[in-house]
């Protein structure tokens, strides 16, 4: 079943680096840029729909860099925190919970291409941490495990807020990761394969992308991923008007802050997964991928001319990514919240007949067609 | 069905304390709740976390004294206390036909803004609790516009302190007219764009739509006033019923509803707005010249200028201030439309320069008391809606 190329080969030395280096600029875009980026994001675009000027008072020598240095201050306000944990709490697993939390959302992204594969001084790059062919499987598989981080937090808290927070997670988590997995069952169907890099390079063709093979699973898709990362309209378990802040209420200093990381890293992953599944991956529209490496080797030579195809790839892959995280970001600052029967009735109701009525309707047009 | 599983499993009822300081019970009001899962079994309302003794203080100062009291007391519509209080007071003095006209209708005029005030700050925290928060900055920018009105005119954005017994404490600015029309302009806007993001988005229908629902018996037995009982069904509205101020020569609609669910209440307000700020136009076409305060000088102090030029004004002042305005032996009550219903001060003077007894009949005091009948039932995530819809002002509820 698995597919273990994407493990050390002969050549050893330049497959550990690659792979080292791959690792290193995953972390570094997720853990270092995204996930305080993103909490500067929220404030400046939230501040922009709502006509306000948004945080811009701290500084360094009088430079306040747009705001962004409130990213700073925040991680040593978050560092300095006392780290209150309750009476009564679960104390092991009140540790536990915001790393069960955090640690998925960052690993999910290891199966996401995001680039193709280059040819370097005979040595074939492929930009992507582990190509795994079982690819979105995994990818359901550690989303699904960051749900017990929420579940653990609210239950191991002893708070009755946190405990319906927990509740509220692990009930919308279960209904949704359900009508999730069948809604990309449509795309899996298209593209004949669940490996992320085989999709993406299926959507080297502009009119094979995902979104207009599979319209309505990118629909059914994005609300689904939506609740699975609880954010507004989806973040009643979080609710701050209900359930004041949920599964994480009794939480302060940096375990709040890891919560708090954990549901940017999963924006950054949901967005990851559907460009990677809906938009074409690292493609450029009209441009293929041999393509661009071949008009690149002209202009700087076959090795350099691959470098420079691959950072443009990667480019056009983060370009994506970031606007759908503008995107998601104004659903979130737009909409209000579902309540709690309504989001069930939503997954339940809608979302999963819709998603099984996509597969038949995908299966019968992919019959006609061969 | 739901009862045979209960049978089948054991469950126990959750006990969940909500409130005083909960983020949903702004006004510091707490909630006592038994819940079976989500919904709410059995509910409790507890209310007198800001209680500060209103009523005592103002039988401690003179008639004029009770004002800024006032102020706090519904503090997102403060002229509209000060405008009931003084009402009152004036009543005992039996001198309610000799206000002149110009200050009746500036009083009208910042009755109405309050009420606009008031109903941007409600609606925005609803929205605000709901999730959505956009559409709360549009409309807080729009309570910030009207404040700004309601500071060119008397110098307070919240606590306005402006109204007095037998007229007012000063008179309108220069270019008065010319800033409301600005300020409506750009509130209109608001309101449209307000109105776009929330009364067809399908989130905020299925949260709003048949919750906190109450018929129009019920709400009538409640004692329900305002655009509570409006949504219900009732029209009754006491600018309509028993006119006040410049209510009578100004033309406006009520806004009624059908369902009392939170939804025609959020409809109620909204349309209340756009009339309110149809009240502020007329009575600014009307607004007649003339002097803002009786001319009486037992009453109404005398202008500081005559204070110090003729010896009988300055008389007045001291004895105005130092035993306060004399009001004959008797009570008074005199209902007016605050802007969540009937907001009335029952007074009682024994003669003499203060109050023997001030009790205010706070509108959100009868309709806090229905939360239990309305949200027991529902589900824990519907007391926001309701709660917010019911618009409970701490300062007023429990003085």
């Amino acid at each position: 079943m698995f597919d273990y190329t994407y493990l050390p080969s002969p050549n050893l030395l330049p497959s550990l680096v690659e792979m080292m280096l791959k690792i290193i600029f995953i972390c570094t875009m997720n853990m270092a840029v995204f996930a305080p980026v993103l909490g500067w994001v929220e404030r400046k675009q939230s501040a922009l729909m709502q006509d306000r000027i948004g945080a811009n008072r701290a500084e360094i020598f009088g430079f306040t860099v747009f705001g962004l240095l409130h990213v700073a201050t925040d991680a040593l306000k978050l560092l300095f925190k006392e780290d209150f944990i309750p009476r009564g709490a679960d104390r092991p697993l009140h540790y536990l919970a915001p790393f069960i939390a955090v640690v998925p959302a960052l690993v999910a992204f290891a199966v996401i291409p995001f680039g193709g594969k280059y040819m370097l001084w005979g040595h074939e790059a492929n930009l992507v941490i582990a190509d795994l062919n079982v690819g979105m499987l995994y990818i359901f598989a550690v989303a699904s495990l960051s749900t017990y981080g929420a579940v653990i937090g609210g239950w191991a808290s002893n708070n009755s807020w946190s405990l319906l927070g927990g509740l509220r997670v692990g009930a919308q988590m279960l209904s949704y990761e359900v009508a999730m997995g069948l809604t990309l069952v449509g795309v899996f169907m298209v593209y004949g394969s669940l490996q992320l890099t085989t999709i993406g390079m299926a959507q080297e063709n502009f009119f094979h992308w995902g979104i207009f093979l599979q319209p309505l699973g990118f629909i059914l898709f994005i609300t689904c991923a939506l609740a699975e990362n609880k954010r507004t309209p989806f973040d009643i378990p979080e609710a701050e008007s209900e359930l004041i802040a949920g599964y994480f209420t009794e939480y302060s200093g940096l375990k709040f802050a890891m919560f708090w990381m954990s549901e940017f890293l999963e924006m950054v992953t949901i967005s990851a997964v559907l460009v990677a599944l809906f938009f074409g991956g690292w493609q450029i529209p009209f441009i293929s991928h041999q393509g661009l490496i071949d008009a690149m080797g002209h202009l700087f030579g076959p090795n350099f001319g691959a470098i420079v195809a691959m950072l443009i790839h990667v480019v056009v892959f983060w370009v994506k990514v970031i606007s759908w995280i503008v995107i998601l970001m104004l659903i979130r600052w737009s909409l209000p919240r579902f309540r709690f029967d309504q989001v069930m009735r939503l997954g339940w109701k809608i979302v999963l007949p819709l998603a099984l009525a996509n597969i038949v309707v995908t299966g019968f047009i992919l019959l006609a067609v061969r | 069905m739901e009862d045979k599983n209960q049978l089948d499993l054991n469950t126990e009822l959750m006990v969940l304390n909500m409130g005083p300081s909960h983020p949903a019970t702004h006004g510091t009001v707490r909630f006592f709740l038994k819940l079976d899962g989500e919904k709410i079994v059995h509910m409790e309302t507890e209310i007198g976390y800001l209680h500060r003794g209103f009523e005592k203080h103002c039988e401690n100062g003179t008639w004029t004294q009770a004002f800024p009291y006032t102020d706090r007391l519904n503090y997102c519509s403060a002229p509209q206390n000060n405008v009931a209080y003084a009402l009152a007071v004036e009543k005992l003095l039996g001198v309610t036909d000799k206000i002149p006209a110009r200050a009746v209708y500036i009083r009208t005029i910042m009755c109405e803004l309050a009420r606009m005030a008031d109903h941007y700050t409600n609606l925005a925290a609803g929205t605000l609790e709901l999730g959505a928060l956009t559409a709360f900055i549009y409309f807080v920018e729009a309570r910030e516009l009207t404040w700004d009105i309601i500071e060119s005119v008397c110098g307070a954005r919240l606590t306005s302190n402006y109204i007095r017994v037998g007229g007012l404490a000063s008179d309108l600015p220069e270019g008065f007219a010319g800033h409301v029309k600005s300020v409506f302009a750009k509130n209109r806007v608001f309101w449209s764009e307000f109105d776009k993001l929330l009364t067809h988005n399908r989130i905020f229908l299925d949260r709003m739509r048949d919750t906190g629902a109450i018929s129009r018996e019920d709400a009538i037995s409640f004692a329900f006033t305002g655009p509570c009982l409006r949504a219900a069904g009732v029209e009754y509205d006491v600018r309509k019923a028993s006119p006040y101020l410049a209510y009578r020569e100004v033309d406006f609609d009520i806004p009624v509803g059908t369902t009392g669910d939170n939804f025609d209440r959020y409809l109620v307000r909204m349309e209340e707005i756009n009339q309110s700020m149809r009240i502020v136009e007329q009575c600014l076409s009307l607004l007649p010249s003339g002097p803002i305060n009786i001319n009486d000088a037992s009453v109404r102090n005398p202008s500081k200028e005559d204070g110090h030029t003729y010896m009988e004004s300055m008389i007045f002042h001291f004895k105005n201030t130092i035993e306060g305005i004399q009001v004959p032996k008797g009570e008074s009550y005199v209902p007016t439309e605050g802007t969540n219903g009937e907001l009335g001060f029952y007074l009682v003077s024994q003669g003499g320069g203060k109050p023997w007894k001030c009790r205010v009949r706070p509108p959100c005091f009868a309709l806090t008391q229905a939360m239990g009948h309305m949200c027991t039932g529902s589900y824990l995530a519907d007391i926001i809606p309701t709660f917010d819809m019911i618009n409970l002002i701490g300062g007023e509820c429990d003085r």
